[in-house]
């Protein structure tokens, strides 16, 4: 038994902390320990390069209340991940997207499960320092030479003068027992105490304080009046250089703020490939026929007579005949007009369908196109609407059902 | 016992007298040595310059906004999206080997867990650099985060990118906490074996205050069991919320149910080459051919064989998917993938990712250092392929023939690709010089002279 206190200083020697044996094997390490927890010591550790499988066992360690502690990191996690999602996006600042409901959890569940991750990790890590009394910067086996290295290749048990069990004599002979390589005194450490030291606090009090200054100034500057107008820091956010229309735009190749669409591109509802349709034509010729779609119906006799009325109507008379009021008017002017055409003449009477829809369209002499205000189906109602016209100056008895003319008499 | 050299002081005799000793002397004195040797200095170099490119091209950038990359519409998810996945992706391999098989009870890990940590977080550094200056501003990153702010304002919580934002940013916490905590211990190693005070300070503030006591332990590996099957979900989630910035779109290509599957795996493939590409070296210049074996590149040879032959099921099975769909636009998209603007991308892809770990079926190639680094290489190539197929054909192709687009890269781009593996890379070897490589007492609880033996 080398048990001669070497470390303590000849002057004044420092109070017994423990004892301490080395090993050079975690077998004969375990050994040592279940011999140590058998005999009911509670103040005492052993000390290992690595965690060794089966020391939990041969020291009597309970299971850790870790795993407990981690549970509630990560129910508060998963709580606060769902509360502030809903308080945030459904109740504060509630975001529609596409008409959804406000809270449809499903597509909160990644960031709920996120947070749940994050606040466990901190707890595990964070309980684990905490448990285990760490960080601890100084230590009584810090001042043995031999003990560093516990972290490289040897295994040391050590006990307490702290333990009720613990008993000068009888406590080295148990360890002596174990055959450990060395056995050992360990007294406190004079050298360093538990105090932080008081430079350190006060510089951590300064730095304290001086983080707080920023906000200070915050505060003072939301409370006072200032003479000069906001601090515009990133002035491009503040102020978007946007391009107007009309203006010019040096990014762009051809220098213009207004873009045109893609070639070749067709807006929704403009592909217009039905020549009969839109241009009035069937081959080269003019269509005599309504093009397919438009039906000589009642209704659509009614918006071919009420758009006539609003277009038409005008320039050329309720009734065709170019007398409308505008005309009335610059004829009282005499200022050089070209009358509208009366519709019942014959050149226009034998003019095919197509035609005049091509004339509506487009205009003719000093009559503009109408084909940015009216639809073609419209205009298609206006084309049957001239040709009614037309006909109730040229209509005989004769085109008429038996039983229409039964009705004439 | 190798032969003593004087120009690499990492490959003489191992001092100690057992194998705990051995262990912890092979890894401590990377750190420990006066000067590590001159491949370590020539490749800090050449990783600092393509850092300053990185720098110069990322600055170019911002002062000029982020039309200096190549990207234009409709291709607005360029090379620094395509780089953000590479990225993360890489990352996945490290995640999985400390904690995936760490439940798996797979102790080989052991030798190469740490740096494949190490591995995971400068990835997610590269990867975060590219979404923060993509945003645009970059100056208002933290726009992103929900802040109170005077417009009274909160984040669209529902939406995939800002899933990403919480996604990757709980990973490269829960990462770095998971890899700082597997140092403690090995930090309490350097600290006690150091002779310089400065040292000794800050290996021992970094270590705060380990003295291997076996309470600690117990605690320690609870919270270390803890973590791991906390990390494990993670990583699976992060890359799928990853796809689901793809798959939760519209686009034909995109908007695909396979998607997380599909990056997980690939992720872990192309992550796996990323450490064997890493490990070969470091094994060779570092003497630490004892402890990362023939045996542990063999084993990861196999998951970048396994998990590359799941990455070419998922090619396949999108193939089928988009025929069996009858959809016009989805059938159109992949067929434009084989045969179309980028076929000479997807089938570069497909012979990095499918074709070239073939050749892991014969033991000798697995067991074959040259082999084993050129795949790792291609396997990287074909990954980075595999997210620019994904990203680039399907936006340059989508419904609209009116809305197609050409994209070619620009030189910025190229640029800023070539300068984010300076920045890993000078982050990794800084880390090997500094840090401890290998999990010490890990590997020395797993030797056999580490188990108690008496019952």
């Amino acid at each position: 038994m080398s048990d001669t206190p070497k470390a303590a200083t000849p002057e004044a020697p420092a109070p017994l902390y423990g004892v301490l044996a080395e090993y050079d094997d975690p077998t004969t390490l375990a050994r040592a320990a279940r011999k140590v927890r058998d005999a009911g010591y509670t103040r005492w550790d052993t000390y290992t390069p690595f965690p060794i499988h089966g020391m939990d066992k041969a020291m009597g360690i309970r299971m850790t209340k870790l795993p407990w502690i981690v549970l509630v990191a990560a129910l508060i996690g998963m709580t606060v991940g769902t509360v502030f999602q809903y308080w945030t996006n459904a109740v504060n600042y509630r975001w529609l997207v596409s008409g959804k409901p406000f809270w449809s959890w499903p597509a909160n569940v990644p960031i709920i499960f996120e947070m749940t991750i994050l606040f466990s990790a901190f707890a595990a890590l964070g309980g684990m320092l905490v448990l285990n009394n760490l960080p601890l910067p100084a230590h009584p086996l810090d001042l043995k030479e031999r003990f560093r290295r516990v972290t490289d290749d040897k295994f040391f048990l050590f006990i307490l003068v702290r333990d009720p069990k613990f008993d000068d004599r009888e406590t080295r002979e148990l360890l002596a027992a174990t055959s450990p390589t060395v056995l050992d005194d360990v007294h406190e450490d004079r050298s360093s105490s538990d105090q932080v030291p008081k430079g350190l606090v006060y510089a951590l009090l300064i730095a304290g304080a001086a983080s707080l200054v920023p906000f200070a100034l915050f505060a003072k500057a939301r409370e006072s009046k200032m003479s000069h107008g906001r601090i515009h820091v990133v002035w491009d956010m503040d102020f978007t250089p946007s391009y107007k229309p009309q203006s010019d735009n040096p990014l762009f190749d051809d220098q213009r703020g207004m873009r045109l669409p893609p070639a070749g591109s067709v807006p929704v509802g403009h592909l217009r490939v039905d020549d009969h349709m839109y241009q009035g034509k069937i081959g080269q010729a003019f269509a005599s026929t309504l093009p397919q779609g438009i039906v000589a119906d009642e209704s659509t006799m009614k918006l071919g007579k009420a758009q006539f009325g609003i277009y038409c109507a005008p320039c050329h008379g309720q009734s065709g005949e170019g007398n409308g009021p505008i005309n009335q008017r610059a004829e009282t002017l005499k200022q050089g007009w070209v009358p509208p055409s009366n519709l019942h003449q014959q050149y226009l009477r034998d003019q095919a369908a197509g035609e005049i829809f091509r004339t509506i369209t487009h205009g003719i002499r000093n009559m503009p196109g109408y084909a940015s205000q009216i639809d073609p189906e419209e205009r298609w109602a206006i084309v049957l609407y001239v040709r009614a016209l037309q006909k109730s100056r040229t209509a005989q008895v004769s085109d008429l059902t038996d039983a229409e003319r039964a009705q004439l008499k | 016992m190798v032969t003593p050299s004087t120009t690499n002081p990492y490959q003489g005799p191992l001092k100690g007298d057992n194998p705990f000793a051995q262990i912890t002397d092979n890894v401590s004195r990377i750190m420990e040595a006066p000067k590590p040797p001159l491949a370590w200095y020539i490749a800090l170099g050449f990783a600092l310059m393509l850092l300053g490119i990185f720098g110069a091209s990322l600055g170019y950038v911002v002062w000029e906004g982020i039309g200096a990359w190549g990207h234009i519409h409709p291709v607005a998810w360029g090379f620094p999206i395509v780089n953000f996945v590479f990225w993360v992706g890489i990352g996945h391999a490290g995640t999985l080997i400390s904690a995936v098989l760490f439940l798996f009870r797979q102790n080989w890990r052991t030798a190469i867990n740490r740096f494949a940590e190490a591995m995971t977080i400068f990835a997610v550094v590269c990867a975060a650099v590219f979404p923060g200056v993509h945003i645009g501003r970059p100056w208002l990153p933290y726009w992103m985060f929900p802040i109170p702010n005077q417009m009274g304002m909160w984040p669209q919580f529902r939406s995939p990118l800002e899933w990403d934002v919480f996604a990757v940013g709980t990973y490269a916490t829960v990462s770095i906490l998971f890899w700082y905590m597997g140092m403690i211990p090995d930090f309490a190693t350097f600290r006690d074996r150091s002779v310089s005070t400065v040292r000794r300070f800050v290996y021992g503030l970094l270590a705060m205050g380990w003295r291997g006591s076996s309470r600690q332990w117990h605690r320690y590996e609870r919270a270390y069991l803890l973590l791991a099957a906390l990390a494990t979900p993670l990583v699976l989630s992060v890359h799928s919320v990853v796809s689901f910035d793809f798959a939760t779109s519209q686009l034909p290509g995109w908007h695909t149910t396979i998607f997380p599957p599909y990056f997980v795996a690939g992720a872990i493939f192309g992550g796996f080459a990323m450490v064997v590409v890493l490990a070969v070296p470091a094994r060779q210049f570092f003497g630490l051919k004892k402890i990362i074996t023939m045996k542990h590149l063999e084993l990861m040879a196999k998951v970048i064989l396994a998990t590359g032959m799941i990455v070419g099921y998922a090619y396949a099975m999108e193939m089928f998917i988009a025929w069996y769909s009858g959809a016009m636009y989805e059938q159109f998209a992949f067929l434009n993938r084989a045969f179309g603007n980028f076929a000479w991308a997807y089938w570069t892809m497909i012979f990095c990712n499918v074709l070239s770990p073939q050749v892991f079926w014969f033991k000798k190639m697995r067991t074959n250092v040259w082999v084993i680094f050129v795949v790792g290489i291609i396997v990287n190539v074909g990954m980075w392929f595999e997210r620019f197929v994904i990203i680039c054909t399907s936006l340059t192709r989508d419904f609209l023939p009116a809305n197609w687009g050409a994209f070619i890269p620009s030189p910025i781009d190229y640029a800023t690709l070539a300068g984010s593996f300076g920045l890993f890379f000078t982050l990794f070897l800084l880390f090997c010089r500094y840090l401890p490589m290998v999990a010490m007492a890990e590997v020395k609880a797993f030797i056999p002279e580490g188990h108690i033996h008496d019952h």
